[in-house]
């Protein structure tokens, strides 16, 4: 019964994010801020694992490719299907709802413990608009962090492949461009934006109607993660199914 | 002038608010007092349109809240300004972008004309050299005074203090009274302060509205509650030595 009421509370949050818009000057400076904190802010680690696991995914299938009749540029297209297809959106959705999520929620869930919410509300301002409109928009931009997952993990597949002595250069490009179809990075950007929405309303959400305090606002950003997180993998396979099955 | 008829408030089975009726005017601070959990804070927030009465009205200036539009409502918000309890500033913008922020929303006044009312209420708190300032950066009773230029910057009619002297000493917290107390009369606003502190009911209470278990136990004036026979209202307010003394001095020289 509880699960039912969050689930209704949520897509009433949702019509409410779109309800009552606050002012635009208003509204487009709280977008660059949060372009800054969610999109900006988090490159760093988006970079940095893309980099490394693109690196490890070419080197665990140039040890398991032990039989002669395989042709080594399968490392490469390996990477690339692996990077593109999984790796780049869905693997990075998840790290963004620890990194993204805790922030969000803990951000929203404090202005709750410390009356801002009410603040907002006494103004005449829709506070849901106010704090989750901003963030959603900004993480429309979060395709343009997958695509630079997607070619930095590549990239990285191409530097543990060629300096790790698992397959050549030209190999490596080979794979990469071998049976490419445009079809899957499509594919891969309509996922990241079914997980942008995911990511700023299901965190926005336990931080708006967190109940308690400091403690709370842990526990809350906990819950948050693990629900995004069950979200994002449970609509990656119904993406799926739709757009490849 | 804010009307109250009737009004309850129930949350599942809990009556909190059993049919309170009094009047808030304009120009006067208007208190309410009352024990934990008698029900101040659901009536601060029933006034302030954040719970929605069973039954009741509850009317601004004639205009009563259950017949107004939506748009109306909003309109009726902007008319509110509110320091809370914890002040509730936004810790992400400094002093000037807090009091600023009500301009901003629901102004068209340009950055040089926000910035010279801004400077002007956060003048009238006696607050200067504090606008780049962080909340976290200034004292909780200068917070309290940021709150107040939040609440007042973009003249609202009603003005509503929910435990305005909490948390501070006593001679900042007779400052922060003589504030609200000041710019209620300068500027006719109707002003209704939720509170535990007797310094306040004695120095600035000029309607006091007692509650106790959800119902209006006693009204009237800072003056008349040292004559009151009420017997809750002498336990309450009466409750330390020191108030007893100087209640029993009062009556004596009366007398």
């Amino acid at each position: 019964m509880n699960y039912l009421h969050a689930i209704g509370s949520y897509f009433l949050m949702i019509k409410n994010v779109f309800y009552k818009p606050t002012k635009w000057s208003i509204t487009r400076d709280l977008i660059f801020k949060e372009i800054e904190d969610l999109i900006y802010d988090s490159m760093g680690i988006v970079i940095f694992i893309s980099f490394f696991i693109g690196g490890v995914v070419a080197i665990q299938t140039a040890l398991n490719i032990d039989n002669p009749l395989i042709p080594r540029y399968l490392v490469g297209f390996a990477t690339r299907q692996s990077v593109i297809l999984e790796f780049a959106p869905t693997f990075t959705s998840i790290i963004m709802a620890g990194k993204m999520g805790s922030y969000i929620t803990s951000s929203i869930g404090t202005m709750r413990v410390t009356e801002q919410i009410d603040a907002l509300e006494v103004m005449g301002i829709n506070p849901i608009n106010y704090l989750v409109f901003p963030k959603l928009v900004a993480l429309m931009l979060f395709p343009f962090m997958v695509a630079t997952s997607m070619f930095l993990g590549i990239l990285g597949g191409w530097a543990a492949s060629v300096y790790g002595g698992y397959s050549t250069s030209a190999d490596f490009i080979q794979g990469i461009t071998s049976d490419f179809i445009p079809f899957h990075v499509t594919y891969a950007f309509i996922k990241s934006i079914v997980f942008a929405f995911i990511l700023a309303t299901i965190p926005s959400y336990h931080g708006y109607f967190m109940k308690g305090g400091a403690l709370e606002v842990g526990k809350s950003s906990t819950t948050a993660f693990v629900w995004t997180s069950i979200a994002i993998i449970l609509l990656n396979y119904l993406v799926t199914q739709l757009l490849l099955g | 002038m804010i009307t109250v008829e009737n009004l309850h408030k129930s949350f599942d089975d809990a009556h909190i608010l059993k049919g309170i009726s009094t009047t808030f005017e304009s120009g006067k601070t208007n208190l309410i007092i009352g024990q934990s959990g008698s029900g101040k804070t659901v009536f601060l927030k029933s006034l302030l349109g954040l719970h929605t009465p069973d039954q009741g009205i509850i009317s601004y200036n004639d205009r009563p809240y259950d017949k107004m539009s939506v748009d109306e409502r909003i309109g009726l918000r902007q008319e509110m300004g509110m320091v809370f309890q914890g002040s509730a500033l936004f810790d992400s913008m400094t002093v000037e972008q807090n009091v600023m922020f009500p301009l901003r929303m629901f102004t068209s006044q340009s950055k040089e004309e926000m910035l010279e009312r801004v400077n002007f209420v956060l003048k009238r708190v006696n607050l200067v050299d504090a606008n780049k300032k962080l909340p976290a950066e200034i004292s909780g009773g200068m917070q309290k005074r940021v709150a107040i230029a939040r609440a007042i910057v973009n003249r609202p009619r009603y003005l509503f203090c929910d435990e305005p002297n909490s948390g501070l000493d006593p001679k900042t917290a007779i400052v922060i009274d003589n504030l609200i107390s000041e710019i209620t009369t300068e500027y006719g606003i109707t002003t209704v302060i939720n509170t535990h502190d007797m310094n306040s009911v004695m120095e600035i209470g000029e309607k006091i509205v007692f509650l106790r278990k959800g119902l209006k136990e006693w009204e009237g004036s800072n003056k008349e509650i040292f004559k009151t026979d009420n017997e809750a209202v002498t336990d309450f307010v009466y409750s330390s030595e020191l108030f007893k003394k100087v209640r029993q001095m009062y009556i004596e020289e009366r007398n």
